[in-house]
């Protein structure tokens, strides 16, 4: 939606699509994480550590789907789009038609890597100790002083969400491709 | 009183910076009539072709289609658009949708038809163009010239006051062109308004009340094609009929 809002009429919206995407994505995700979790209770009330890092990884990884639709959008022919006008659709029927269902059987593959990178980049989240992967591995180690098997584990836990992902959007991508 | 001109353009111009591809262009179109633009390549007649259905804004002038100025983009320009079909040089047609779903799209979307009356409506119209066999089709698994026909089907669906073709034949080979204009010549002799930019001297011969030949943005000369490819009026069409005509 937010990229729709970027190739869009409507200045307003454009604006703020553009600066959502360059204030959020600019900024690396540790300093988001500890930036919302101590700035914002301060505003807005305090949210557990574990919501914190969920709206975190939504609004960064949000920047990224963003531009990922956004090139997608802007890799389907321009014929199409004149074609959807000349036939009296507005634009947003324009989008929904023609144009996204086109541009996001093109974004399959990234938007793959972004949900691969969105589950690693959780690790970050201990840094306001959320008990995900990479924290629980440290506290195993630490507690058992064997850090080679803890981490080792956390690895493998990783492999165990990352692949399955991978393999998903291949069959993903070759399930939806367009015949040219 | 005579009726209504589908589409009016007064004093028309529009710059592409500071190119001025359209000069005062004064044109009125009637209702059945049959109007083939020609001229050599840069002369602006696809920009004006354009200019009609407002794929592209003009910069000062008047357009007038079925009697009521073009409207500012939105809801209003869309009403509008689905009154004018276009066809393209390149087709156009909706890669990620069956023939039929092309031709279908917009009496659905656009105009509210219920599904089942546009599927019978397109299944009239492509039995029409000759490709009823390819409707569940998509467009990459058609030839050049079965692609034009669908996208020619895909502007009547909508029942258009008028047809707007953009070089249709300019992307196919000899073969295809003959089934495209074998479709157009007919459309004509039903009375179907169209305004047809082309190099297809042929068809202008044969289908067009009148020929209006561009040149450098202007209109240079209007006459009806007997008139205009035997002994055309201005030396600038003189000397574009010797060319195009020397082989």
């Amino acid at each position: 939606m937010v990229a729709s809002f970027r190739v869009g009429p409507i200045a307003p919206l454009r604006a703020a699509a553009t600066t959502y995407v360059e204030l959020v994505r600019n900024c690396p995700l540790a300093v988001l994480f500890v930036f919302f979790f101590f700035g914002l209770p301060k505003v807005m009330g305090v949210y557990p550590a574990y919501t914190t890092a969920v709206i975190v990884l939504a609004l960064y990884t949000g920047t990224y789907v963003t531009e990922t639709i956004r090139s997608g959008i802007n890799s389907v022919a321009g014929g199409q789009a004149e074609a959807a006008r000349s036939l009296g659709l507005t634009f947003p029927q324009l989008l929904a038609y023609v144009v996204l269902p086109q541009a996001l059987r093109t974004v399959v593959a990234p938007l793959g890597n972004l949900f691969i990178a969105l589950t690693k980049n959780s690790s970050i989240a201990f840094t306001i100790s959320v008990g995900e992967l990479t924290g629980t591995a440290q506290r195993v180690g630490n507690a058992t002083n064997n850090y080679h098997a803890a981490f080792l584990a956390a690895a493998i836990g990783y492999l165990l969400l990352t692949i399955p992902s991978g393999l998903l959007f291949g069959a993903i991508e070759r399930r939806v491709a367009v015949k040219r | 009183m005579a009726e209504t001109p589908v589409v009016v353009l007064e004093k028309v111009n529009k710059w592409f910076d500071d190119l001025h591809v359209l000069c005062d262009i004064d044109l009125s179109v009637d209702s059945g009539e049959v109007v083939v633009v020609v001229g050599p390549s840069g002369s602006g007649k696809s920009t004006l072709c354009r200019c009609i259905n407002r794929l592209e804004p003009i910069d000062s002038g008047t357009i007038l289609v079925d009697g009521a100025p073009l409207p500012a983009e939105g809801k209003e320009l869309a009403r509008l658009r689905a009154k004018v079909g276009m066809v393209f040089q390149s087709f156009n047609l909706f890669a990620h949708k069956t023939v039929l779903q092309n031709v279908t799209l917009g009496p659905v979307k656009a105009l509210g038809q219920p599904r089942a009356v546009a599927r019978e409506r397109a299944m009239e119209l492509l039995d029409r163009v000759g490709i009823a066999e390819k409707a569940d089709r998509y467009p990459a698994e058609l030839s050049g010239g079965q692609q034009q026909r669908a996208a020619i089907a895909r502007a009547l669906a909508m029942g258009p006051k008028v047809m707007l073709f953009d070089e249709p034949t300019s992307a196919l080979d000899p073969e295809m062109i003959k089934e495209v204009l074998d479709v157009m010549v007919e459309l004509a002799e039903e009375g179907t308004t169209m305004i047809v930019v082309s190099h297809e001297m042929g068809f202008a011969r044969s289908a067009a009340q009148r020929v209006v030949f561009m040149d450098g943005g202007r209109i240079v000369e209007v006459a009806p094609p007997e008139r205009f490819f035997s002994e055309p009026e201005s030396e600038r069409a003189r000397d574009f009929l010797s060319k195009i005509l020397a082989h």
